[in-house]
């Protein structure tokens, strides 16, 4: 069976698991909010330099929000050993991986479209005139937090500590994608909006480079 | 049921197979043929090395050492060996958030079967799970998870099908069940190897005993007074 | 590399370091500005080099262990790691003791200081997993795998904190980027003697890991007789 294939049936497990229970989407939206509040409690939302900032700390919500909830990808999986059913199946091992990344892209990028109405409206944001650009940036974002997010998380479950290790390994590791990701938010919702070249390569290019590793590697992760 | 197809079974073959975790020695040098169409037990107490070697020939674990082969598959490659090989394995390897039948169904397409639904249903029924078809796993004891466990195995028509202490948690129901499932495969022609640990009614369809003690074969019966013998040793110290 | 190798090569390393530190203190000329804390640049910055290059053995030696699976490429690959995390410690170190008398200030978020620190970070981490991992095939494959993943992340770290920088400059606190002949001679030479350093600890972090598996190998073999 193919990559793609297999890929798209487990997303389709996944999404039906979750979407059956919500726990996980529940608790990253409640988790973003709650950190934009805090944030604001630091900053001032109404000021004109905070429209400089809001970008920065709503892609550092997101990134936070990320690596809490891309743990349980893996260890979700280790209760009843399913993983272990996965593995057996006769599938590219590596479309595991994908097949999870497709399903926390999906589930991160929900959290954040669900959000980005609220944060326009407490940092008095106007949005509309770039939405289809902003969701370009959010999407190439997500998908990179995803990728090595996944991945990570593949590596954390075979450790101790895993809860601290996974946004240990990931943070460091997502600085392109973090700045790239709020540069472009700012420069969208900036007195002049306008999508910045340079950022949305940085961006298109991690993504590749995750996507490609993992396609080359991953299974390695996987095996026993 | 549909017309169970006639499985050319799988043979198996371990050449002086070792596995490795960490400082633990699993398996040393394992070197056993399994040819198609045997009933192999799979004999010894825990940490005896069976699981291990049961993995091993689900391609679920790489051997440290050595190798493992298969005869009798379409195609030398690992997707084709695992398509003709069910686990039933020590954990129950099924989601609790989904039903039985979205279990089923979930495996089923990624095995590649053409109607999954159609067949879950169908291996849902002699299970004896057909009522409860549409609960969530979590909703079932543990009895009713190991049957499942292997109807799932069950459901892509094995040609090799491995057996990982089957009859842990099975009520009496689930153990005639089992047994009778047994005895058919064992007449269509597919390879069984099943481990256990103690005294197992489907031992009686056994015509082969290996056994392992700290990650060694230590003995092998085949059919005659041997194998009851083995049996019989196995049972004792169960 | 027997006794008398390991004196030969570290007496040869340390005449080498005292060659780059004579060279640094006396033959380099004096900067315009900045007295005689500058000439700690002819370390600070050849420390950077160096550390990559270490981060690039481990790289390399990730990815062989990948394909081939012998042992002997994990213990190169966490060589690498640590002496690289090591060189990277005395950049982020070296830098504020050279920014606090020219500057007045510890540190600067300019883009090299910055690079560092994250791809620190990110070592770092690497390290810390491989000791969070207990069996030693599984640490070895999945601290292979983030250590081919965090190298390839290291262009991009560096691209984009440095176009970060450019977009928002920093009051000039700039290095200057003047650098006469003599300079880059000295410079040189600092970089080959810390590469021998480098080398030599990268040997002897190796020769560790090596013994280490030797003794385990050792346990096994006796429980395999057993």
């Amino acid at each position: 069976m193919g990559l793609a294939r297999a890929a798209a049936i487990i997303l389709s497990k996944e999404l039906r698991a979750e979407f059956r229970t919500r726990e996980l989407l529940n608790t990253t939206v409640v988790f973003v909010l709650m950190v934009i509040v805090l944030f604001s409690f630091t900053f001032d939302p109404t000021s004109a330099e905070s429209r400089r900032f809001g970008p920065g700390l709503l892609w550092l919500a997101f990134l936070f929000a990320g690596s809490l909830m891309l743990q349980p990808s893996f260890t979700r999986e280790q209760a009843n050993d399913t993983l272990a059913a996965l593995r057996l199946a006769p599938i590219p091992p590596v479309a595991i991986l994908f097949g999870k990344i497709l399903t926390n892209f999906i589930f991160l990028l929900f959290a954040e479209l669900l959000l980005l109405p609220v944060f326009a409206v407490f940092y008095g944001l106007h949005i509309l005139p770039v939405l289809g650009r902003l969701l370009l940036v959010f999407a190439l974002g997500t998908l990179g937090i995803t990728t090595a997010g996944t991945v990570f998380s593949a590596i954390s479950s075979q450790a101790r500590m895993r809860e601290l290790l996974l946004p240990l390994l990931l943070l460091p590791a997502l600085t392109p994608v973090l700045i790239a990701s709020a540069e472009s938010t700012v420069g969208l919702l900036g007195d002049e909006p306008a999508l910045p070249q340079v950022w949305t390569v940085l961006l298109v290019a991690s993504d590749i480079v995750f996507l490609t590793a993992t396609w080359l590697i991953g299974e390695y992760l996987l095996e026993e | 049921m549909a017309a169970a197809p006639t499985n050319a079974g799988l043979g198996v073959q371990f050449h002086q197979v070792e596995k490795r975790y960490g400082p633990l020695l699993a398996l040393r040098r394992v070197s056993l043929t399994i040819r198609a169409g045997e009933f192999v037990a799979l004999l010894g107490h825990n940490g005896s090395g069976k699981t291990t070697l049961l993995k091993i020939a689900a391609l679920l674990a790489r051997p440290t050492g050595g190798r493992v082969e298969f005869d009798g598959a379409a195609g030398k490659d690992a997707s084709s060996v695992k398509r003709r090989i069910g686990l039933v394995g020590h954990n129950t390897m099924l989601y609790d958030e989904l039903s039985a039948e979205e279990n089923l169904v979930f495996f089923g397409r990624l095995y590649g079967l053409e109607n999954p639904a159609e067949r879950a249903h169908a291996a849902l029924e002699p299970a004896g799970l057909a009522k409860r078809r549409g609960d969530l796993v979590r909703t079932f004891s543990r009895g009713m998870r190991q049957r499942l466990a292997i109807a799932r195995a069950l459901l892509t028509d094995p040609a090799l099908l491995l057996l990982d202490e089957p009859a842990a948690g099975l009520d009496r129901e689930g153990m005639k069940w089992l047994t009778e499932t047994l005895a058919r495969l064992r007449n269509t022609g597919c390879t069984v190897l099943m481990s256990t640990h103690g005294r197992n009614e489907a031992l009686d369809l056994v015509n082969r005993a290996v056994c392992l003690e700290a990650g060694a074969v230590v003995r092998d019966a085949a059919a005659g007074p041997d194998l009851q013998a083995a049996l019989q040793d196995a049972a004792r110290e169960g | 590399m027997n006794s008398r190798g390991n004196w030969a090569s570290t007496l040869a390393v340390a005449a080498l370091i005292g060659a780059a530190g004579y060279a640094a203190l006396f033959l380099a000329p004096a900067e315009r500005t900045m007295g005689l804390i500058q000439r700690i640049f002819y370390f600070h910055v050849p420390s950077a080099w160096t550390g990559f290059v270490a981060f690039f053995i481990s790289f390399a030696a990730s990815i062989a262990y990948l394909l081939r699976r012998r042992p002997k490429w994990d213990w190169l690959a966490v060589a690498g790691a640590e002496v690289g995390v090591a060189f990277f410690t005395c950049v982020l170190v070296t830098g504020p003791i050279w920014a606090k008398p020219v500057w007045g200030i510890w540190w600067t978020w300019d883009a090299r200081l910055t690079s560092t620190f994250v791809l620190w970070i990110l070592y770092l981490s690497y390290l810390i997993l491989r000791s969070l991992v207990a069996d030693p095939e599984r640490r070895a494959v999945t601290s292979a795998v983030f250590g081919i993943f965090a190298f390839l992340d290291v262009p991009l770290v560096y691209f984009s904190i440095w176009w970060w920088r450019t977009q928002h400059p920093q009051p000039v606190i700039g290095r200057g980027g003047y650098l006469d002949a003599r300079m880059y001679a000295v410079l040189f030479v600092c970089w080959a003697a810390l590469l021998g350093v480098m080398a030599l600890l990268i040997h002897h972090r190796y020769q560790l890991e090596a013994l280490r598996y030797e003794v385990d190998e050792m346990s096994i073999e006796a429980d395999r007789r057993s």
